[in-house]
């Protein structure tokens, strides 16, 4: 990671990470998903927003033999096209077009050193792709993190009763897999008196709530500032976002769940099998590094809903918090409650001593 | 042109020799293909179903295929052991045994990279790792290290033993400048493979039972104690089943080498029991989960005192010379630390990284029966590939395979 995460966090919101605009992170050019990409584009990616990009720095060389691979692909594809356009006898066009979008599909690149030309190429893809399968349009977005936005969490100890709203709410909004029950938010009873004894928490609990003698604290994934998972990741999968968002590529990872093993907050899901949503409970509004669809054998976890977040909304599990002891926030804008709850609650974060700076705190009244 | 037309003639005559054999021969080749078919068709099951077919969960989420190869690396590895007298200092004694250790290497490597893409959830999108099409992490991943370092070591250990058996196979000396340079090489690229595997695992400050700077070196001893203990064992085989010479000096310079390993990695066993067990932090979980258990949940305990009874029991065997220069207790003796070793660098250590979980969570793992039947099928792969290779290898030095220029 050749940008600006530092090894040790510290909390200077005033002036961090300003960055130009509309860059995805890395803003690589030739990230190549075979198509949508010209000329033109590629030299003012160049011109602008070279300096950012660590990757490119350090493998120069290997992106033009990416490129070089991408026409390979790009003739194949011809070569596909031409096939399948000769056999047009047999084959409706919808078939024809779903093969077509599949081939590209697996041959595209890594999302984050795509060009905003080619992240839109590839979500208008998936929606087609979708409408083709199932005859329902979704809204996919490719929205780039904003300028000037830094993203915090805050949970208050004292207000949480244990009604798990916000994981029933966090399941519905993120198309979680319904079959495995996977969960990204979990919601640790504790007893009074005892500390944060994680140990003899219950995460997993089915009794009416709040029960007597206990409290709750919720834990999912933390948006580390400096991440363990995203160094550990062997491709690139996932990654911190400018508005510090750490994201997957669903389409990219290649599922060695070497990331899971990094994280120290348990905030990483595999889908061990092929995620089942019913399709009428499938939230249609989505975002390409947040809640689309995915598959089996790849990583997902919480994005603080990307798909809301980013167009200005909170995220879902805020929204259903009935007790709201939850707050959500830019840690850049001083007139945030985010900012308000930093500075005049005493707050803590959770195993602070491995330095992954954990975006998300915890307070009490 | 001529080189060309020799690696033809090798082709075609190990091609003979690996299809041709004794009645015992068959029957053991046909084994290893049956159990590998049953593997594939354990793996397709996998595949369509997804790794849900497996025990592992997102709570424990490596288990049997990379605690595998996880020990594998360490018998890659081991080659290093006999390599490095023979090239090096001339230690003839060695010679014909480094063969059939490299042999070994080669196939715990293939056998290695086999586990990592039966591990893998997409593996329809490996491409994306590899450097220059897809994108490599490359210098922070210890995962990419990892292939790099594997992949070199292949690579190192194909390559030496063909040069020489090619040589041999005209019927010439090889010339000890071109391999020597190699196997100095290999020597420390043994060390690395190693290291970086343990690295993988100690460099995650989220997992305190890994993150402990005593698992690369002690990666290293129980390598070099079940590496060559496991050359013995091939070697015993090799020397009733072939033709094959193979000098009761020999055997007894590796035992040296097992038993020293052995007694290494057993100081360390103890240095690591004292540091959990006589000051015991909230870190220390792990280890007593593993070896006592945690809150009744037992699974692990049978097997980690399996095999640390083992492990005892065949260091302090191997300790009395008496003992050790009878080559029954000897093969004995290296086949109980050899199953030691697996299950300790196996089940008692990458599973109980993950248990108790990040937050105290115990949830236990036991393999399911399509897992026990894809790495019983990759296990089958590595001795059918060594098989092959021990077979060409032994009926070229034995003389028996020789290039005739007027028959091709
Ligand atoms: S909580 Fe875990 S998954 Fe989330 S950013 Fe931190 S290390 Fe990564
Ligand atoms: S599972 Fe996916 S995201 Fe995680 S480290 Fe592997 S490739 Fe990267």
């Amino acid at each position: 990671m050749g940008d600006s995460i530092k090894k040790w966090f510290s909390l200077n919101l005033g002036n961090s990470n300003t960055k130009p605009s509309g860059s995805c992170g890395c803003g690589n050019p030739s990230g190549g998903c075979g198509s949508h990409n010209s000329e033109n584009t590629d030299e003012n990616a160049i011109g602008e927003e070279r300096h950012k990009d660590g990757f490119e720095q350090v493998f120069d060389v290997k992106m033009d033999r990416r490129s070089a691979f991408k026409k390979l692909t790009a003739s194949l594809m011809v070569g596909a096209g031409a096939i399948t356009t000769s056999c047009s006898v047999i084959v409706g066009d919808e078939t024809k077009e779903k093969a077509q979008i599949d081939w590209e599909e697996q041959f595209k690149g890594n999302y984050k050193l795509m060009s905003d030309e080619e992240k839109k190429g590839t979500v208008d893809r998936l929606v087609r792709s979708y409408q083709l399968r199932t005859g329902k349009t979704i809204s996919m977005s490719s929205k780039n993190a904003e300028e000037d936005v830094l993203f915090g969490y805050a949970f208050n100890i004292s207000k949480c009763q244990g009604y798990m709203d916000c994981v029933t709410a966090c399941v519905e909004e993120n198309n979680q897999d319904r079959s495995s029950q996977m969960e990204y938010i979990r919601i640790h009873e504790m007893e009074d008196g005892k500390g944060f004894n994680f140990n003899e928490a219950d995460d997993n609990y089915y009794h009416e709530v709040p029960a007597e003698g206990h409290f709750y604290m919720g834990t999912q994934c933390f948006h580390c500032d400096n991440p363990p998972c995203v160094e550990v990741c062997p491709v690139q999968a996932t990654w911190r976002e400018d508005d510090g968002l750490v994201v997957v590529d669903y389409d990219w990872c290649v599922g060695c769940r070497y990331c899971m093993a990094a994280c120290p907050y348990d905030g990483r899901r595999f889908n061990w099998s092929t995620p089942e949503v019913p399709e009428e409970e499938v939230n249609k509004n989505q975002h390409y590094l947040g809640n689309r669809m995915r598959k089996k054998g790849v990583v997902e976890k919480c994005t603080f809903c990307v798909q809301r977040s980013r167009a200005g909304k909170n995220p879902a599990c805020v929204e259903a918090c009935p007790t709201g002891a939850r707050i959500f926030g830019n840690l850049l804008d001083p007139d945030s409650t985010i900012r308000w709850v930093l500075e005049n609650k005493k707050v803590f974060r959770l195993k602070e001593d491995l330095g992954t700076e954990p975006k998300f705190w915890y307070f009490m009244d | 042109m001529r080189r060309l037309k020799v690696f033809g003639s090798l082709v075609k005559d190990s091609l003979d020799v690996i299809t041709h054999g004794s009645k015992k021969y068959h029957i053991w080749m046909a084994f290893l293909t049956f159990v590998m078919l049953v593997g594939m068709y354990c793996y397709s099951v996998q595949l369509e179903h997804g790794l849900s077919v497996t025990g592992m969960t997102d709570r424990v989420s490596w288990g049997l295929y990379i605690s595998n190869f996880t020990f594998l690396v360490g018998v890659a590895a081991a080659a290093v052991m006999l390599v490095m007298p023979t090239y090096v200092l001339k230690d003839i004694d060695f010679k014909q045994a480094v063969l059939i250790g490299e042999g070994i290497a080669v196939a715990a490597l293939i056998m290695c990279l086999a586990f990592v893409i039966a591990d893998m959830g997409g593996p329809s999108v490996l491409w994306h790792m590899i450097p220059g099409i897809g994108v490599f992490n490359f210098p922070n991943s210890m995962l990419t290290w990892d292939v790099l370092v594997l992949n070199g070591y292949l690579f190192l250990n194909i390559s030496i033993p063909f040069y020489i058996l090619f040589r041999h196979y005209q019927g010439k000396e090889s010339n000890s400048k071109v391999y020597i340079p190699g196997a100095l090489l290999s020597v420390f690229w043994a060390v690395g493979i190693h290291l970086v595997t343990a690295f993988l695992y100690q460099g995650l400050q989220a997992r305190p039972f890994w993150n402990n700077a005593l698992l690369g070196p002690r990666f290293l001893a129980s390598a070099f104690a079940a590496g060559p203990a496991l050359i013995i064992l091939v070697l015993a085989i090799i020397r009733t089943f072939t033709a094959f010479k193979i000098r009761n000096e020999t055997l007894k310079k590796i035992a040296m080498v097992v038993t020293v390993a052995a007694q290494i990695n057993l100081i360390m066993l103890i240095s690591e029991l004292f540091k959990e067990f006589y000051a015991p932090t909230h870190h220390s979980e792990s280890a007593y989960y593993l070896f006592f258990g945690l809150d009744g949940k037992t699974a692990l305990l049978p097997w980690i005192w399996t095999s640390i009874s083992l492990n005892v029991l065949a260091t302090v065997t191997l300790t009395f010379h008496k003992l050790r220069n009878n080559s029954k207790v000897l093969y004995f003796a290296c086949f109980i630390l050899f199953v030691a070793i697996w299950i300790e660098k196996g089940f008692g250590l990458i599973v109980p990284g993950f248990i108790p979980g990040p937050y105290g969570k115990i949830v236990e793992y036991t393999p399911t029966g399509i897992e026990i039947g894809v790495t019983l099928g990759i296990w089958a792969l590595g001795a059918f590939v060594f098989t092959m290779l021990a077979k060409t290898a032994i009926k070229i030095e034995t003389g028996a395979l020789r290039y005739h220029k007027n028959e091709s």
